[in-house]
């Protein structure tokens, strides 16, 4: 059991309420994408899935968030073990500067303490699931910040693997990208979803329809917190969307 | 619609684990009183180190139970991080607290409004003052900055936007420049200007010298400063057409803007307390000289200086208020600043 079940979100900055009412599955195993207009709310919500909204000294929280049963927020249960179970990719790729490639995908287990037998496995697995290997293999001592952009984003990836997490949360991880490396990243989504749960936020429709299983659209109207409007299979959002909305975004007639 | 739902904070502390840590600090309270009652421990140095090291052990304990050791071990760091920030700020408010317990006894109004013409420092402390002292103090500290905030500041646009040939010479100079002895800033002002077209002391000559003494900070901080300023800006500046000095004055300078003004204050706080140089450049005096250019001058640390050696009760009482003066108006000063810099910036 490994789903993620989001129960009630709702999220504020201060006193004003962004987020109202958000209710999720992400079932083991699939990718959900999070899409709606900018300042919807999105960004907010899977931040509050790994607890990275309590960050903003002025945030404030209602919910739950179920991993495997087990609310995350609950007392007693430790902020950064959630974090090493949920990882989080983010939309302008971040390697450390100071590291080399290999000492990128090694750093979740350092700064962990979890102790790896044998590293160079880790290594070549996680950028093999990243779909970076081959690129990189004869150059792994060399500093990161010698790859591309679309290298970095998918060591960024890789380097969240490393850690083994259940779930992985994309906050628009292709915005930076050009089309050929949001391909590879959208592939590395399709190798890796077996055994991660994937949320993504993406303002690509097209992403979205080629990526996800579910899709969720999140709009705030003017004046009003972010809610969601409607979630359900991806096909059907695009195809046949319940409500108009939905439909109009969808269909690129505003947001 | 209403919402029925109340924000929290669920990452906050619990009531329980607050009262987990009060206790715990309670306990290392405890535990140093004991010890110093039944071991050969005491004294109050005796009672901090023990006290440090029971909190230290008691709280990264209390996570250990908690969430295991690397908790831990973030509580020990956060202890220790605690504890050397009280290190920092114990000299700091003792300091403060010396000069303002010593400083108050002539602090009365005849001070502030008083020179030294009348009354001599052998006199009683409700005759003569330092207004003479204050207002050269100003007037220096102004003039110096004057000086050496300009330079300062364009030296370091010269680092950070031109890149010449010379940049890394000017950087090794300013760099060696701020180990300059303040006297020997004093003693080439002197013989380069006392002695020479100045023709005597003069407020001038102690701007130039503290000038000299300000420039390094001035300009390694706003070099700093600068340098923090995204590239993308000054793209962003250029390709819209500005040219290059449009682009710095445009966009550049007011980005670093509240950081230039830091440079400025601790070149402030580098010179506002400088005695050696002025002696040698402004020598002191007593009465208000309204030139800046002709004749001594007074300035607060002269006068700390002047009452010191005279030995008298009346003496130090008038320099401990002279030092307590000077620290206030740096500190006027500081808040004028930052108040400055924190506007429009929202």
């Amino acid at each position: 059991m490994n789903d993620l079940v989001a129960k009630g979100i709702h999220a504020w900055f201060g006193k004003r309420l962004v987020l109202e009412d958000v209710n999720l599955e992400f079932a083991h195993g699939t990718v959900t994408a999070l899409i709606g207009p900018s300042g919807c709310g999105k960004s907010t919500f899977i931040r509050t899935l790994n607890r990275m909204h309590e960050f903003v000294p002025e945030a404030r929280f209602a919910g739950q968030v179920l991993l495997g049963g087990n609310d995350v927020y609950a007392q007693g249960e430790d902020v950064t073990k959630v974090r090493l179970r949920i990882g989080m990719v983010f939309q302008k790729p971040n390697p450390f500067p100071s590291m080399t490639i290999r000492e990128n995908v090694l750093a979740g287990p350092k700064l962990a303490r979890i102790k790896v037998d044998d590293k160079t496995t880790l290594v070549e697995k996680s950028l093999h699931q990243a779909g970076l290997w081959n690129e990189v293999k004869d150059r792994l001592n060399e500093p990161a910040l010698a790859l591309s952009g679309g290298q970095q984003q998918r060591l960024c990836i890789a380097r969240s693997l490393a850690v083994d997490p259940k779930v992985l949360l994309m906050d628009e991880p292709c915005s930076a990208l050009d089309p050929a490396s949001t391909l590879r990243v959208e592939e590395t989504i399709d190798d890796i979803k077996h055994d991660v749960t994937v949320v993504i936020v993406t303002h690509n429709m097209q992403q979205a329809g080629r990526v996800s299983d579910y899709t969720a659209f999140f709009l705030a109207e003017l004046g009003e917190p972010g809610r969601m409007v409607e979630y359900g299979e991806t096909k059907q959002i695009f195809s046949n969307p319940r409500d108009n909305r939905t439909e109009r975004y969808v269909t690129g007639q505003f947001g | 619609m209403s919402v029925s739902v109340l924000p929290t904070q669920p990452w906050r502390a619990t009531p329980r684990i607050m009262a987990t840590e009060a206790a715990g600090v309670l306990a290392a309270l405890l535990l140093t009183l004991l010890t110093l009652r039944f071991t050969g421990f005491s004294g109050r140095l005796a009672a901090a180190v023990l006290f440090v090291a029971f909190a230290t052990a008691i709280s990264s304990g209390i996570e250990w139970r908690r969430r295991g050791f690397e908790a831990a071990q973030d509580a020990f760091v956060r202890a220790m991080l605690l504890t050397a920030s009280a290190l920092v700020m114990l000299p700091l408010l003792s300091i403060l607290w010396t000069v303002v317990q010593n400083g108050r006894a002539a602090l009365r109004p005849n001070f502030f409004t008083q020179d030294l013409t009348s009354a001599s420092g052998t006199g009683p402390i409700d005759q003569g003052g330092a207004i003479h002292a204050i207002v050269g103090s100003i007037e220096l500290v102004a003039l110096a900055t004057l000086i050496a905030m300009p330079l300062g500041v364009l030296s370091a646009l010269y680092l950070t936007e031109i890149r010449g040939r010379l940049s890394g010479t000017i950087r090794f100079l300013t760099q060696a420049m701020s180990g300059v002895p303040s006297v020997v800033a004093g003693l080439f002002v002197y013989s380069a200007w006392v002695l020479g077209p100045g023709k005597g002391f003069s407020g001038f000559a102690g701007a130039l010298a503290l000038a000299i003494l300000m420039l390094p900070t001035v300009a390694r901080t706003a070099e700093e400063v600068l340098k923090l300023v995204p590239e993308h800006l000054r793209e962003a500046g250029l390709a819209l057409g500005g040219t290059q000095w449009r682009t710095v004055a445009g966009i550049v300078l007011p980005t670093a803007r509240s950081g230039l003004i830091t440079a400025g204050i601790l070149g402030v706080a580098r010179i506002a307390g400088e005695t050696a140089p002025l002696i040698l450049t402004v020598f002191g005096a007593v009465a208000i000289n309204t030139s800046m250019f002709n004749g001594p001058v007074s300035a607060l640390p002269l006068y700390v200086f002047g009452e010191l050696k005279l030995g008298l009760d009346t003496a130090f009482a008038r320099a401990w208020t002279g030092a307590l003066v000077l620290m206030f108006l740096v500190l006027v000063l500081f808040a004028f600043a930052r108040w400055l810099g924190g506007r429009n910036t929202r």
